[in-house]
């Protein structure tokens, strides 16, 4: 735990945030994840990378507590965590972005940022309604925050306009905008770039980089773009039909046959 | 006269203004800025303050009189602050725009040999660290947003605002010097460099002294009745001389409140939210603004879309009647009256032009079309006709004698001549000091009288005395049997059509003219989808057979009416194409404020030209293009030439230019 290191551009990198020890997890016949350990450290960004199907998305759901594996511990903070709903995984400071975008067409950018506060705010159902007292002062501060992301991920334009009606690469960065209201600790973030252009890919790069240096935000995410993947991360996991087969760092990873054989050499041709 | 009354009153700088300006005004908002969705604002008082405490931290920088402090960034008050705080140093503020590429920020940057550059966030800093050898000068960088700075080698870079904190708390240590330095300022002392853009060849530094800003800040604020209640946007680029004179000069002067929209892409929304009470656009904000409603006219109810229509062609009958207030029936007023009610009130507060008292467009000739529209509604629109070198304003329109066709009388204090070959040249108190290092151009440009060439063409129209202006005189040429060749009169005219966003014509030194058109992607898209016509890119588009018939149309309609004008009829185009590109600034084809450069697209597109002139119906090219990250790429095409129809000339009296 009291290991630090820092990364060639100045960053700190603490010790481990949360460690998940031989992992499996069985849909009835299928084994999607076989005895994975890896760990995710304090202020990294950590990659999660393998061909379709090879169990990732699974595996981001392990981490966030969506599913529960039948076999297998996972530590987070120092502490072992059995079964949550939700919201326990929420206070406990998990965020996530989906690989097919999850907002609420239907509300404004604003809103549905403000959605992602609904942890801190506390003010009971009736202050609510009338919107005074607690609730208007929860709301004023949260608001701030919520700005404050805005101006961070530079969506000021589209502050009022309805989710539904912006294009792709922007709903990702909204959904994006709501993880982060949530202030959390750590933050998973499944195919960021998938379906973007070149130059929403390259906005949405900035943007994570930003959040993990800024707020020191850990960052494990899901990509299938090498070129990403290999630049924003400090460690990449590497997984083939639910099974590890590399973990390290970019190079370490790129250099490793199995991975190479796997993934990197012979893609899908 | 008045120009002493200034100079006694020891208002000799900016820095002098704002203290004036800070006593009188002080509790009145100098500059409000909005940021995390709520607008801030500072007092003159408390602008006053916060410019000192940065002037201040300059001296603690070691900031020296006559050095140069360029800043980079969009428009923040901040940035304002850190061109009046390096003017208290004794310093000179020399705006960058701040689109432009590292290559063009290195020119500027050594030229002006800049010792400090003011940045407004890490993608400027970036290009300035980019820069490096290629500018010794510069030894110190100060940005205004911390955000993705952490990591930098701080040991030449400092935040915008610890910059303050340190100016602050070396007050009483350096005050004196300051109040030194304040004091010192002369009315001949330069006040700020701007570089112009230049359609030709570097950008060359002009030099602004103080005595041409407020002089022209107080004769155009008098002209317009500015008063500091007045409201304005500043949006368009600092390093624009237009900026400086509203957002500064004039502001200054008058002592208005400056606001700043939160970033380029919420101009809009922030417009509507502040309601300037004076506001300049140049003609393309004005013609983007209205194609967007039509194109949502479209879109509406046909009672909707009947109602607009209506009341519409009652305001284009009555509304500038009543604005210039020349007598009109008591039922029009009436029907006015209710047009404002149901359509004009409405319409206007979506655009953020319910308070305008005074507007002005220049840069481009605007289409009498969109002019009219905004003067029939009420809006007070007005062209004036300027350049850097003259601190803008050279000639512009009183109220009640707005055209769109004309640029005004000569601003206050301005004189005006014709040369023979119908030339423009002014004299006037904001007539600049000289371009930086450049003792040539000065000399070529403006001569030991103080009379500027203006580069443009135009004569005085005799009923009125306003001017008219043609061309850029050096555009103006003949064709090969001697007709008379004014390329941008053509060009204007094709870009009065929504559908055209821009165009080039040539045919100087030949036997018939021939056109550039690029198409507006909104306007044209729009067309396309209501018409179910499919198309995967921009050039796809551009090629489309039905676009092209269009483009034809307006084109013989431009033809139609240049037959008209025996002077110019020659100018009628015979041929043209559909650019599958838009011209842009990233590839040099245009300069920042997108005025094309004539030299370098026939110089870069001669394939095509070579084309329009050999009788070929298609051609097929290749063309470079810049990304916006610096990155080049190729385009290939080929592109089908049309002819159009020419008309025969009208023998009608001569009314054109003497």
């Amino acid at each position: 735990m009291t290991q630090t290191t820092t990364t060639p551009d100045g960053r700190q990198i603490g010790g481990v945030l949360m460690d998940l020890r031989n992992i499996t997890l069985r849909f009835g016949g299928v084994t999607a994840i076989k005895d994975i350990s890896f760990d995710i450290r304090e202020g990294e960004i950590r990659a999660i990378i393998g061909p379709n199907g090879a169990g990732k998305s699974s595996m981001l759901n392990v981490i966030s507590g969506f599913y529960v594996p039948q076999e297998g511990e996972i530590w987070f903070k120092g502490h072992r965590r059995g079964p949550m709903k939700p919201y326990e995984v929420a206070r406990l400071g998990i965020a996530r972005t989906f690989q097919n975008i999850a907002l609420f067409d239907g509300m404004s950018v604003l809103d549905n940022i403000m959605t992602g506060r609904l942890n801190m705010m506390k003010a009971p159902i009736w202050s609510q309604a009338l919107w005074w007292g607690r609730a208007e002062r929860e709301e004023v501060e949260n608001r701030e925050q919520v700005e404050k992301i805005i101006d961070f991920l530079e969506i000021q334009n589209i502050r009022k306009t309805p989710v539904g009606r912006l294009p792709y690469g922007l709903k990702k960065r909204v959904e994006l905008a709501r993880a982060l209201a949530a202030e959390p600790k750590i933050l998973l973030l499944d195919e960021p770039m998938a379906g973007m252009n070149v130059e929403e890919k390259e906005d949405m790069c900035r943007f994570i980089l930003d959040v993990n240096d800024e707020f020191g935000t850990t960052i494990a995410l899901i990509e299938h773009d090498m070129g990403v993947v290999m630049d924003l991360s400090d460690r990449v996991v590497v997984m083939d039909y639910g099974r590890k087969i590399g973990d390290g760092t970019p190079d370490e990873v790129r250099n490793n046959p199995e991975v190479i054989s796997a993934y990197l050499g012979v893609e899908h041709a | 006269m008045q120009n002493a009354e200034a100079a006694e009153a020891g208002l000799q700088s900016i820095p002098a203004l704002l203290a004036r300006n800070a006593e009188r005004f002080g509790n009145r908002p100098a500059y409000r800025e909005k940021e995390f969705g709520i607008w801030q604002s500072w007092t003159w008082a408390e602008a006053a303050t916060e410019i000192r405490d940065l002037a201040l931290g300059f001296l603690v920088l070691g900031l020296n009189r006559g050095d140069h402090v360029a800043i980079i960034g969009r428009n923040r008050p901040a940035h304002y602050w850190a061109m009046v705080a390096a003017q208290m140093c004794g310093a000179v503020p020399v705006p960058l725009y701040q689109d432009a590429v590292a290559d063009e920020m290195a020119y500027v940057l050594d030229h002006c040999g800049a010792r400090f550059v003011v940045c407004g966030d890490q993608e400027q800093v970036d290009k300035v660290l980019e820069v490096g050898a290629r500018a010794p000068s510069v030894q110190h960088i100060v940005y205004t947003d911390k955000r993705g700075m952490r990591k930098y080698d701080h040991s030449h870079m400092n935040a915008l605002a610890d910059v303050q904190a340190e100016g602050r708390a070396a007050g009483q240590r350096l005050g004196h010097e300051l109040d030194a330095r304040i004091a010192a300022l002369g009315y001949d002392d330069t006040c700020v460099m701007l570089y112009t853009s230049g359609t030709t060849g570097k950008p060359k530094g002009v030099v602004l002294s103080n005595r041409n800003i407020i002089e022209t800040g107080r004769n155009t604020a008098a002209f317009d009745h500015l008063t500091e209640r007045e409201e304005v946007l500043a949006y368009l680029p600092m390093a624009w001389v237009g900026d400086f004179i509203f957002s500064v000069g004039q502001a200054y002067w008058a002592g208005f409140t400056v606001n700043c929209p939160e970033g380029a892409h919420t101009m809009m929304t922030d417009l509507r939210e502040i309601g300037p009470t004076y506001f300049f656009a140049p003609p393309r904000v004005f013609e983007g603004q209205l194609t967007s409603v039509m194109i949502r006219m479209e879109d509406a109810s046909r009672f909707k879309r009947w109602l607009f229509r209506h009341f519409m062609e009652v305001a284009r009958r009555v509304g500038p009647a009543l604005l210039d207030g020349k007598p009109v029936g008591g039922l029009d007023r009436l029907r006015y009256a209710l047009g404002n009610l149901l359509v004009y009130g409405p319409l206007k507060n979506t655009l953020g032009y319910s308070r305008i008292r005074v507007g002005y467009t220049a840069g481009e000739a605007i289409g009498p079309e969109i002019f009219d529209f905004y003067r029939s509604l009420g809006i007070n629109l007005k062209q004036l006709y300027g350049q850097t070198e003259a601190s803008v304003f050279i000639t512009q329109q009183p109220d009640g004698q707005v055209r769109s066709d004309t640029v005004g009388v000569p601003s206050p204090g301005v004189e005006l001549k014709i040369a023979e070959n119908g030339e423009v040249f002014y004299r006037s108190p904001g007539t600049f000091v000289e371009y930086y290092n450049n003792p040539d151009s000065t000399a070529s440009t403006k001569d030991a009288e103080g009379w500027v060439a203006t580069g443009d063409a135009g004569f005085f129209e005799e009923a009125t005395g306003h001017l008219r202006i043609i061309d850029r005189a050096k555009d103006v040429g003949r064709m090969a049997d001697g007709r008379m060749f004014a390329p941008k009169y053509v060009e204007n005219k094709l870009k009065f059509y929504p559908n055209i966003l821009e165009a080039v014509v040539f045919g100087a030194g030949r036997d018939m003219c021939t056109a550039f058109v690029n198409i507006d992607l909104t306007a044209v898209g729009n067309w396309a989808e209501r018409n179910n016509i499919a198309y995967a890119s921009y050039q796809e588009l551009a090629g489309h057979p039905q676009v092209y018939a269009t483009i034809k149309e307006h084109v013989e309609a431009v033809n139609e009416s240049i037959a008209q004008d025996p002077m110019l009829s020659g100018c009628q185009i015979s041929r043209f194409l559909v650019l599958h590109k838009e011209l842009d600034p990233d590839d040099g084809e245009m300069t920042r404020t997108r005025k094309v450069r004539r030299n370098i697209i026939a110089e870069k597109y001669a394939d095509l030209i070579a084309a329009l002139y050999d009788g070929r119906d298609t051609v097929s090219t290749r063309t470079e293009v810049t990304y916006e990250d610096g990155r080049k790429g190729e385009i290939r095409a080929v592109l089908k030439i049309e002819d159009a129809r020419t008309f025969p000339t009208r023998t009608m009296q001569k009314v054109a230019a003497e």
